[in-house]
């Protein structure tokens, strides 16, 4: 645990130093904050009444999905693959660290930093509150950020996986955009013909879990579909690590 | 401290290391002698728990380097060649970090004393990107003595310092190699002799020789030549220095000189003198 700690700390620090973590907690901030105003002004012609009712389809925490599949490709590059380039890692596998406490130390470190993100926007929903009567549906905004909160783990979670693969952060970049694309728009795409099985398509979307969860439904599939791919990349992570030992 | 026996490593098909085996005891500084791509890298990776062996067995402080992986790296300072550093971090951080790894209680101050081992206590605060050759490979030498082991393995720990950085590094090693265990590789004899009290030389992923530094001066330099001048018939000269023992490849040239050779482990020349003189040589 305390290794886990000591690593998730370096690499949230890094980022605090690291001008690509900036430019994606600015995009992230800048393109919630240009949605945020526009449908400010697009309400202005209606009554408030309606857009607290607007508000309930979470379409503000819709927008974080898009940014974060080429977002944290940014932000996991180099979280393993810089190690392999620069030779620190066998610093650290010959320090008394385990594998899987090296890889979840990264993931945490990541996870840590984007939970930070994520906090600075709840800015516009209390903003929002504060000027809708009788203010915002809370339960439909904790689990649309549940939502949020679970995709980004996951999206972590693999791309620390496929950081460990490489030695190239570039490499490491084009992987996990290339995956993030496919899981989130790409795989649910058979669901929508007419073949058996497609419901099959439809669980493994990553982006039908998430409508579910932003709509204020929580059900136990979609928490199990998130964290079974963040426990996969973890893994998958872990298992390059001691491949490379063994080579 | 450490046993080794018949440690093979393949990288592929390749065979890095051949059925090694050697020891190192209790205080000993061990150098490991020989070119590169000899295989030093690979065992002192074996030993500092980066990579398990394909054969063999190999103990470091008592546990086995692959079963019981946890204890050994508790119990080694590992240098590699390639000094793992940080950029972005301070000195400090650096060793400040390494010591959290290793859970160190009050790490900050263990760095700081650390770091004064090391003479870099000035520069506590400046950033490793800015860190001269000779400074990166002294942090990397602190960062393997952080949690005191017991057995210091450093990989090349002068390659690419400058003179006077060698001198400095050779002192620090040895004033910490004093009260502990040090295996380090080079592949300057030179420097093997200065600071280890056994060499072992590596070739081809092989030992071929073990022996102190004195002794393996002699070896290497191997046989040397003299040449005697004398006067009188030159026939049944050869003959005369053949009987003594040790001497090899005698030539005896047209000017009435002669050549021998013997391995300068002994000493024979005053034997060929007097054989030369009993023969009814004049020796000039």
């Amino acid at each position: 645990m305390r290794n886990i700690w000591t690593i998730a700390k370096r690499e949230y620090d890094y980022y605090f130093t690291s001008p690509v973590a900036y430019v994606a907690a600015f995009l992230i901030l800048f393109v919630l904050g240009i949605f945020f105003a526009i449908d400010l002004l697009q309400f202005q012609q209606y009554s408030f009444q309606d857009l607290s009712s607007y508000l309930n389809t979470g379409r503000e925490t819709g927008i974080l999905p898009f940014l974060f599949v080429f977002l944290i490709p940014a932000l996991t590059m180099r979280l393993v693959s810089d190690e392999n380039r620069t030779g620190t890692m066998e610093l650290l596998l010959t320090a008394p660290v385990r594998d899987w406490e090296l890889i979840l130390g990264k993931w945490a470190g990541g996870f840590l930093f984007i939970l930070t993100v994520i906090a600075v926007t709840l800015i516009y929903p209390i903003l929002l509150n504060r000027m809708v009567d009788p203010g915002i549906d809370w339960r439909q905004l904790a689990s649309s950020y549940l939502g949020v909160i679970l995709l980004a783990a996951a999206f972590l979670g693999l791309g620390v996986g496929i950081s460990a693969m490489f030695v190239n952060q570039i490499a490491a970049f084009i992987v996990s955009f290339l995956t993030f694309v496919f899981l989130y728009w790409v795989v649910g795409i058979p669901a929508n013909l007419p073949i058996t099985g497609g419901n099959v398509f439809s669980y493994l979307s990553m982006s039908n879990h998430f409508s579910d969860l932003s709509e204020g439904v929580i059900n136990l599939s979609a928490v199990v579909y998130y964290s079974s791919l963040t426990f996969l990349g973890l893994f998958l992570g872990t298992l390059s690590i001691e491949v490379r030992r063994w080579r | 401290m450490i046993q080794v026996s018949d440690l093979t490593k393949d990288y592929g098909a390749r065979r890095a290391l051949h059925s090694i085996s050697f020891d190192a005891n209790q205080g000993e500084i061990v150098g490991f002698l020989g070119p590169n791509g000899a295989g030093k890298t690979t065992t002192m990776r074996i030993l500092a728990g980066y990579m398990p062996p394909t054969d063999g067995t190999a103990t470091v402080a008592g546990y086995d380097v692959v079963e019981e992986s946890f204890e050994v790296r508790r119990r080694v300072g590992y240098l590699p060649e390639t000094v793992p550093l940080y950029n972005d971090m301070t000195a400090l951080e650096y060793l400040k970090f390494m010591a959290d790894l290793r859970h160190i209680p009050n790490s900050r101050e263990r760095a700081n004393e650390t770091l004064e081992k090391v003479n870099l206590q000035d520069r506590a605060n400046g950033y490793i990107a800015n860190f001269s050759k000779g400074m990166r490979q002294r942090i990397g030498l602190a960062q393997a003595l952080i949690h005191r082991p017991e057995v210091l393995i450093l990989d090349e720990p002068t390659i690419g310092l400058d003179p006077a950085q060698v001198v400095e590094m050779r002192s620090v090693i040895k004033e910490i190699g004093k009260d502990r265990t040090v295996l380090l590789s080079t592949h300057i004899l030179s420097e093997a002799q200065q600071m280890c009290d056994r060499v072992l030389i590596i070739n081809k992923g092989q030992i071929v020789a073990e022996d102190t530094p004195e002794n393996l001066q002699s070896r290497l330099v191997g046989s040397q030549r003299v040449v005697l001048r004398v006067r009188g018939d030159a026939d049944g000269l050869d003959a005369a220095v053949k009987k003594v023992k040790g001497t090899r490849g005698v030539e005896v040239k047209p000017d009435e000189t002669v050549e021998f050779e013997f391995s300068s482990g002994q000493d024979v020349r005053p034997q060929v003198a007097k054989a030369v003189i009993q023969a009814g040589y004049e020796l000039i």
